[in-house]
């Protein structure tokens, strides 16, 4: 489902050039889970940023479903991650202005999805997380654990293939960390495909498998963080 | 989509009322500019315009401004003779005073024939005009406009009065209907006796200048040249004689106030500019404010041209919304001035509805700039997720 061969990518910080991944490997099978851990710097972020079509690499292959991905334009891109990638991010990243309602509702908005399914679809993923009652609170109503919620909702809402959750706990406290937990692990057994990018080895271990980056270098192994 | 974008719109307007409103202050400031000097410039020169095309367009006058040169009524009068021409009155004018008793003013005396009423489509409202009898007997009557009936007689209903001009007693045997005012002053304080009279007054036989009627307004052209041949004929000196048509002289007139209210309206479309690159400058602190938000909404999947129709339609918005303020605005500013000047302008629609389409303009041009900037903005760099 997810195949990187050969992945480069580096970022230019004035004159000088700074390799951020080197030579990655990666084959991620539907309905995996798979937490990418790493030390903060080591690439992981930009890793997720590739995986999530966010940005494209400098060079090798990333092959979504049989398309590769690398050759795409800057709308395409925006069309995969509307139809197949969901984020949840570690800041959550909702909309301050819009309800808890409106949030969810964002994404549906840009894939012409008519006005009575998507009523219907963010009732359901709002229920489905919880947050029902709260639909008409703004983001600065709600708590960080609910925020998150609104998160998994609004990627919920857009029913992609893969979701990748980025530090999806770490701005949360143990007991809503553990609540956002249970229901990535819902949507895993629902049939999602998941990757979990975190430094937490004790997140990481509710993944299948966890892969390792460090220094923009991909093992399977664990290596000293 | 087009309906949640506008409420999305709406809402990023409302959310910061005071600066939304300082961003359309220049656009309701043009509007109102462009609106108000249109409207009262134009609303003041149409009572001229009207006054003056009320006269019909094929009244020709003719002026003789030479005082050596001599015409006579006679003269005059055989222009009847051209097909072209339908009548023609001559007139003698002059300045005296004319007393009632012990009531006396300095009017304008008009001596001329029946014709007079016709040719410059005058009408009295009480009485009767001048008849052909009055002139071939050369009896001491005289038509007498409202100002001068209540300035004499303290009130319209001056038929059967006598006034006293030059020493001579005259009977008013008619008053003439209200004209108001004009370009050249007030036509109601004019006295008209027959040309017969006048002739004995100023003791010589000429005429100063005599109006024309063309026999329709096809045929104005040839009138004037016909008169023009004559003049030339008679006098032997182009300078001696001006001939001159009222529609020349609306037209000119027209094309003063067009003018006059493109040059206005040239000036207030600046400050709309100025208004426009004011919603510029918003728009783009505006996009640097929710670069985040902008990274969102393309991280779920919005493509550039969404972004882009975003907050292009917020500019609009923001200019259109500008431009119906600037209107209201500009309909009490009318208003007041009407209550202070005591005027009935009304709102010119036209300028109305052209500065309307013009914020929108606005509001497209000067928006597409920061609409193309955010749309251009790189999820990964909008959301901050480096490292």
């Amino acid at each position: 489902m997810i195949k990187l061969r050969h992945i480069y990518k580096s970022y230019e910080l004035g004159e000088v050039e700074v390799p951020v991944l080197k030579d990655i490997n990666l084959h991620i099978k539907p309905h995996e889970f798979v937490s990418i851990l790493g030390p903060s710097g080591s690439g992981k972020s930009t890793l997720m940023n590739i995986i999530g079509c966010l940005d494209v690499p400098d060079s090798g292959d990333y092959i979504l479903d049989g398309e590769y991905v690398d050759s795409c334009t800057e709308d395409e891109l925006s069309d995969i991650r509307g139809g197949k990638i969901g984020f949840i991010f570690q800041q959550f990243n909702l909309l301050p202005d819009l309800t808890a309602y409106e949030n969810v509702e964002m994404p549906l908005l840009y894939h012409r999805i008519a006005a009575s399914e998507r009523r219907e679809r963010v009732l359901k993923t709002l229920e489905q997380v919880g947050l029902s009652e709260r639909m008409n609170h703004k983001p600065s109503q709600l708590s960080g654990g609910q925020q998150q919620r609104v998160a998994i909702a609004r990627v919920l809402a857009a029913q992609p293939s893969i979701i990748l959750a980025d530090e999806p706990t770490g701005n949360l406290d143990s007991v809503s960390g553990k609540e956002v937990m249970d229901i990535i692990r819902e949507l895993w057994k629902n049939g999602n495909t998941i990757v979990l990018i975190t430094h937490d080895n004790n997140v990481a271990k509710q993944a299948q498998r966890s892969v390792y980056v460090h220094d923009g270098i991909l093992s399977e192994k664990e290596c000293a963080i | 989509m087009t309906w949640k974008i506008i409420k999305l719109s709406l809402k990023a307007i409302f959310n910061n009322k005071m600066r939304s409103f300082l961003t359309m202050l220049g656009i309701i400031i043009g509007v109102m500019a462009v609106v108000i000097l249109v409207s009262i410039t134009q609303g003041a020169t149409s009572g001229i315009t009207d006054s003056i095309s009320s006269m019909g367009s094929d009244l020709i006058t003719a002026t003789i401004s030479d005082e050596d040169v001599s015409i006579s009524a006679e003269e005059a009068e055989s222009l009847t003779e051209y097909r072209a021409i339908s009548s023609v009155a001559p007139v003698i004018s002059m300045n005296q005073t004319v007393k009632k008793g012990t009531e006396s003013g300095s009017y304008s005396i008009v001596g001329t024939t029946a014709e007079y009423f016709t040719v410059q489509d005058e009408s009295v409202q009480s009485g009767r005009i001048l008849a052909p009898s009055d002139i071939e007997w050369y009896t001491h009557v005289a038509v007498i406009g409202t100002e001068v009936a209540t300035d004499l007689f303290g009130t319209w209903d001056a038929v059967g009065g006598t006034i006293t001009i030059d020493d001579r007693n005259y009977t008013v045997v008619g008053v003439l209907a209200e004209q108001g005012r004009s370009l050249a002053g007030s036509d109601d304080s004019k006295i008209i006796i027959p040309y017969s009279v006048a002739e004995r007054i100023t003791g010589q036989s000429r005429i100063s200048s005599f109006y024309v009627k063309a026999a329709d307004s096809d045929r104005v052209n040839s009138a004037i040249n016909i008169i023009e041949m004559f003049l030339l004929r008679t006098t032997r000196d182009e300078d001696a004689y001006s001939v001159n048509n009222q529609s020349e002289v609306l037209d000119t007139m027209n094309d003063v106030t067009n003018t006059m209210s493109l040059l206005l309206a040239g000036i207030a479309a600046i400050s709309l500019i100025v208004g426009g690159i004011g919603i510029m400058n918003i728009m783009l602190v505006s996009v640097t404010e929710r670069t985040r938000e902008i990274g969102i909404r393309k991280a779920v999947g919005a493509k550039r041209k969404h972004i882009m129709l975003q907050f292009l339609c917020e500019a609009c918005i923001l200019s259109i919304m500008g431009g119906l303020i600037g209107l209201l605005f500009s309909y009490c500013g009318i208003s007041v001035y009407n209550l202070i000047a005591g005027s009935i302008i009304a709102m010119n629609l036209t300028v109305a509805f052209a500065a309307i389409a013009f914020c929108a303009v606005i509001g497209v041009l000067f928006g597409s700039y920061p609409a193309a900037k955010a749309s251009k903005l790189q999820p990964i760099d909008a959301l901050h997720t480096t490292g």
